[in-house]
């Protein structure tokens, strides 16, 4: 532990970061990102510049190390045995803060809610080319009629998180070298 | 129809065959009488036609058969072309395989034939040979698993695929040798002269894992990566054990008596084994890999490299009696990283194909035969021991896998669940190697035969298929968003791996260090690391060049998004429509079948008989290039004038005051030099298509000071660029591109024309750097719009970047 006590003192807020998002402080480090690795493989994502919007926050340009540390921090896997006391704030691996994260994924101009231009975007980035456009809507249109109890035209957190509560989501946002 | 035409085809095939056959019986007496006919030519009746060469000695035969010459090529080939037919004939008739899987099916076209056969009195055809199989058959199969073997969720799970492999076998055979000897030992049975060394050597050959079943059952049923990988890596792996095994108990079975030395004498040779095997295969892939960086002249044979020094792997390890099946599939892994980058596009497809083809035809003859085989072998028939056999070996394998299970759950992330479990147990069951590891017993031990028959049984009771467990429809939600989260969790996977890199010094970091370091060097053909982003670009711009060319004006891809913009105006007045039952079903279809796959996962397990397909790739790139493109070309403007900005931009020209809703004849985007020229010399703006994909709504640009002249100038000519200008794109924003970011690659070249060489320069520039672009928020934007509304401004960006300059 003498280690990860240096560690910790050489990152600002490092106790805070510590306790929010229970990260090990020797995994902290990184020396920049490669760029041309990086984007090898996420540009063969179809969400991928997604992905990293998602780290930056409405508006700004950079982002610094608490905040990508926050980020990566969703993606632990979820402790089963941890104790729940009330007063900690909720971790911020949980089942909740995973789906939210996915959820923002969708919402990019964070109101709350996925709306159906939001979905067809999502869609089209996520299908091959041979899918018409008709093909597309319809998609989208039963999506939303699945999820969509207010008749708001957009699905909403809570109708999507409810929509995949049989879904592992532990499982399927891991990340094992986070632990 | 076509059902129909494939199921005629067989019956002749099969007809063929038969007669073939009796044809043989037949024909020795008109061949001998034709082959001495044509001993001895007579010089005088060369020009008379002699239709029967019998009745007229000495004549010259015009017509002759002499079948004994190509007899056996001729039914091989037979054989090959039968298999291959019913093969064509299930994938016509699809209906079948739905129930029953392939190999069942082949299997059970091997027994109708065997059955003829049988009844014919004619004999197989002997190449079922331990020796034809171990050395021809089995070797295409074992190449193709390890050619496309997953590699990185392969190292990932090393350590439990060992566990599995090695513990498992050990517990499973000594556990089925132990309890059917057992069983041998009630005198109801009358089993009594099978001993225990026999018992456990059977024991050990139906318990290891076969890599070509496991595939098969496999295929699909949407199986989680994790339980392919350990099954497919504990199939490799079990083969070392299995021969260790096999020749222990073997070289036990001729012993009277067991010492106590001979156990670790097993355990040493088991290292040997492995070990060996390992190292050989690295040696003949490096080997591969090495021969592979000279052969840039000779590019027809480079895939014979590729086969040859597998085989000789191959055969080198089992000159040593050490696991061929590892040694194999380590050279291939090793050749593959290495040999794919030196060698050409067009070999490595050629590789790539034949390998496929190669364990298509490997395995289908496998199961064909063991079918005829089945029929045409002597068997005896134990009911008991048949029996006992395949419930021990449910039951060890079941137990071992539920204790191996709890005892390394503890290590892994990813943990197995029941019903993984219940996949590794049935999956990990037996297959047609066992069956032929039993043709080569000895004749020495008694119920050869026993075993053969219990052995084929067991196969085939196997093979039956998992039915598909939950049948039940997801609904599209949960579709689309499990694939979202997938998407997300490899993207951050690849980032969380870059990290990796930095943080700890795990193993892999290291393997990549000296990889790059020394191998990379020595074994590849140029030296410098050429970023693979780079390379598909260029190769993905080649394309694009090609395809201009080829076709004409209008954009594939383009149009679904003029025809979205249209549709999106309608998307309120649309009444809600109610889908039908069918409606739904299309649609998990053309989601099931149209989503983008996620990278590296499941290339390899979605289908086994086809390649891996990268046209998906092809198609993300292209559509983040476009997206890219269009975010920059947007973003490009709404950077302040006060920034640093070094590089120059090249944009396009826009209608000016064009009607964005209008439908606008839609040009491809140019992304090649000839295709710019060409325009540029026909006087037409290159417009770009992309731009329609963006709901629009006019801004302007920055600098508006010095466009009044050149905006006259344009909005008198709204379609003749001027050959001397560059021309600026309008930007067009949407509220939902707000806060989104386009990651800039560096590799990535911005804007599309070509227009002016200067800015190349520029353009190369900037290519090493990272930019973060700012998402400015659009609302500033709109102060301006009062101010200009002159619309497009047509400016030079050199002008434009001499006025950047001047204002900083």
């Amino acid at each position: 532990m003498g280690s990860s006590r240096s560690s910790l003192r050489r990152v600002p807020d490092g106790q805070q970061l510590l306790q929010e998002t229970g990260c090990e402080p020797e995994r902290w480090f990184c020396l920049g990102l490669r760029s041309e690795d990086l984007e090898a493989e996420l540009s063969e994502n179809p969400i991928g510049d997604r992905i990293v919007g998602a780290f930056f926050q409405p508006g700004q340009e950079t982002v610094d190390f608490p905040s990508f540390v926050r980020v990566l921090a969703h993606f632990r896997p979820t402790e089963k045995n941890r104790t729940r006391d009330g007063v900690q704030p909720e971790p911020a691996n949980s089942r909740n803060r995973k789906l939210k994260f996915a959820f923002q994924l969708y919402d990019q101009d964070r109101d709350g809610k996925i709306s159906r231009t939001e979905l067809l975007q999502v869609l089209r980035e996520m299908l091959g080319l041979q899918v018409t456009e008709e093909q597309l809507q319809s998609i989208a249109e039963r999506a939303i009629q699945e999820a969509d109890l207010d008749r708001d035209d957009a699905i909403c957190f809570d109708k999507f998180r409810k929509s995949l509560e049989k879904v592992d989501i532990d499982h399927k946002m891991s990340v094992r070298f986070l632990e | 129809m076509r059902t129909n035409s494939g199921v005629i085809c067989m019956i002749f095939v099969l007809f063929l065959c038969c007669t073939t056959g009796k044809c043989k019986l037949e024909e020795t007496k008109p061949t001998n009488s034709v082959s001495l006919d044509t001993v001895k030519p007579h010089p005088n009746d060369i020009g008379e036609p002699q239709p029967y060469p019998e009745e007229e000695q000495g004549k010259l035969p015009v017509f002759t058969m002499n079948y004994s010459r190509i007899q056996i090529p001729f039914e091989f080939t037979l054989w090959v072309l039968l298999a291959s037919f019913s093969k064509i004939g299930f994938h016509i008739y699809q209906k079948i395989t739905i129930w029953i899987p392939e190999s069942c099916l082949l299997i059970g076209i091997g027994l109708i034939v065997g059955g003829i056969m049988y009844s014919v009195k004619e004999e197989p055809p002997a190449v079922l040979s331990s020796d034809v199989f171990f050395l021809y058959m089995l070797l295409p199969i074992v190449l193709d698993n390890g050619y496309f073997m997953p590699t990185r969720p392969f190292f990932e799970n090393v350590g439990t695929v060992l566990w599995y492999a090695v513990v498992g076998a050990l517990w499973n055979s000594i556990g089925i040798g132990l309890s059917l000897f057992a069983i041998c030992q009630f005198e109801v049975f009358d089993l009594q002269d099978i001993n225990l060394q026999e018992n456990l050597l059977f024991a050990s050959i139906i318990s290891a894992v076969d890599p070509v079943a496991v595939l098969n059952v496999f295929e699909d049923v949407g199986v989680n990566e994790q339980i392919y990988i350990v099954i497919f890596g504990e199939g490799l792996f079990s083969d070392a054990v299995t021969v260790v095994l096999y020749s222990m108990f073997a070289f036990l079975a001729n012993m009277p008596a067991i010492d106590s030395i001979d156990v670790f004498l097993g355990v040493a040779r088991f290292f040997v084994v492995g070990i060996g095997g390992v190292l050989f295969g690295l040696l003949f892939g490096f080997m591969a890999a090495f021969t592979s960086r000279f052969t840039s002249r000779v590019q027809e044979i480079e895939p014979l490299f590729v086969f040859m020094f597998s085989y000789l792997a191959y055969l080198v390890a089992e000159l040593f009696a050490i696991s061929s099946v590892m040694a194999i599939i380590i050279c291939a892994i090793t050749m593959k990283y290495y040999v794919e980058e030196n060698v050409s596009q067009r070999s490595c497809t050629t590789i790539r194909h034949v390998v496929k083809m190669l364990a298509t035809i490997s395995e289908t003859l496998i199961f064909f035969f063991l079918g005829v085989v089945t029929i045409t072998t002597v068997h005896e028939w134990n009911w008991a021991y048949i029996l006992f056999t395949l419930l021990f070996a449910f039951l060890w394998r079941g137990l071992g896998i539920l204790v191996l299970t709890q005892i390394i759950n503890p290590f892994r992330t990813i943990q197995f669940n029941l019903k993984d479990q219940f996949g590794l147990a049935y999956g990990g069951l037996r297959g047609a190697i066992c069956f032929a590891l039993v043709f080569t017993l000895g004749d020495t031990i008694n119920r050869r035969n026993l075993f053969v028959t219990a052995s084929v049984s067991f196969a085939k009771v196997f093979y039956i298929k998992i039915r598909r467990t939950n049948k039940d429809l997801n609904t599209i939600n949960v579709e689309i968003h499990t694939r979202t989260m997938e998407h997300l969790l490899c993207g951050i996977d690849d980032l969380c791996g870059q990290w990796g890199h930095y943080t700890g010094k795990t193993s892999r970091d290291s393997f990549k260090m000296f990889n790059d370091r020394f191998l990379r060097r020595i074994l590849l053909r140029d030296r410098k690391a050429e970023s693979s982003i780079v390379s598909m670009y260029k190769k993905l711009e080649l394309q694009n060049a090609i395809e201009l060319l080829d076709t004409t004006m209008g954009d594939i891809s383009a149009a679904p998004s003029l025809l979205s913009l249209q549709d999106e105006k309608k998307e309120a007045s649309r009444p809600k429509k109610k889908f039908k039952a069918t409606d739904i079903r299309k649609m998990h279809d053309i989601l099931s079948k149209n989503m983008y796959r996620i990278r590296q996962r499941t290339t390899a397990f979605t289908s086994k008989y086809s390649l891996p397909d990268d046209s998906q790739t092809r198609e993300i790139l292209i559509r983040r290039h476009a997206s890219i493109r269009r975010s920059l070309r947007a973003e490009n403007f709404r950077e302040q004038p006060a920034q640093n900005i070094s590089k120059s931009l090249r944009y396009y020209s826009l209608q000016p005051g064009g009607n964005l809703d209008s439908a606008l004849p839609l040009r491809r985007r140019s992304h090649a030099i000839p295709e710019v020229d060409r325009l540029r010399s026909s006087g037409v703006s290159p417009r770009s298509s992309s731009r329609s994909l963006i709901p629009m709504s006019k801004l302007n640009t920055i600098e508006e000071k010095r466009s009044p002249v050149e905006a006259s100038v344009a909005s008198t000519h709204p379609l003749e660029p001027s050959s001397t200008e560059d021309h600026l794109d309008e930007v067009f924003t949407g509220s939902r591109v707000r806060g989104r970011r386009a990651p800039v690659p560096a590799a990535r070249r911005r804007g599309q024309n070509r227009v002016d060489e200067d800015e190349d320069e520029n353009i190369s520039e900037s290519q090493g750097e990272e930019r973060h672009l700012p998402p400015r928020g659009w609302a500033p934007e709109n102060r301006d719009l009062g101010a200009n509304e002159a619309g497009n401004s047509l400016l030079r960006p050199s002008s434009l970047r001499s006025q950047r300059s001047w204002r900083t």
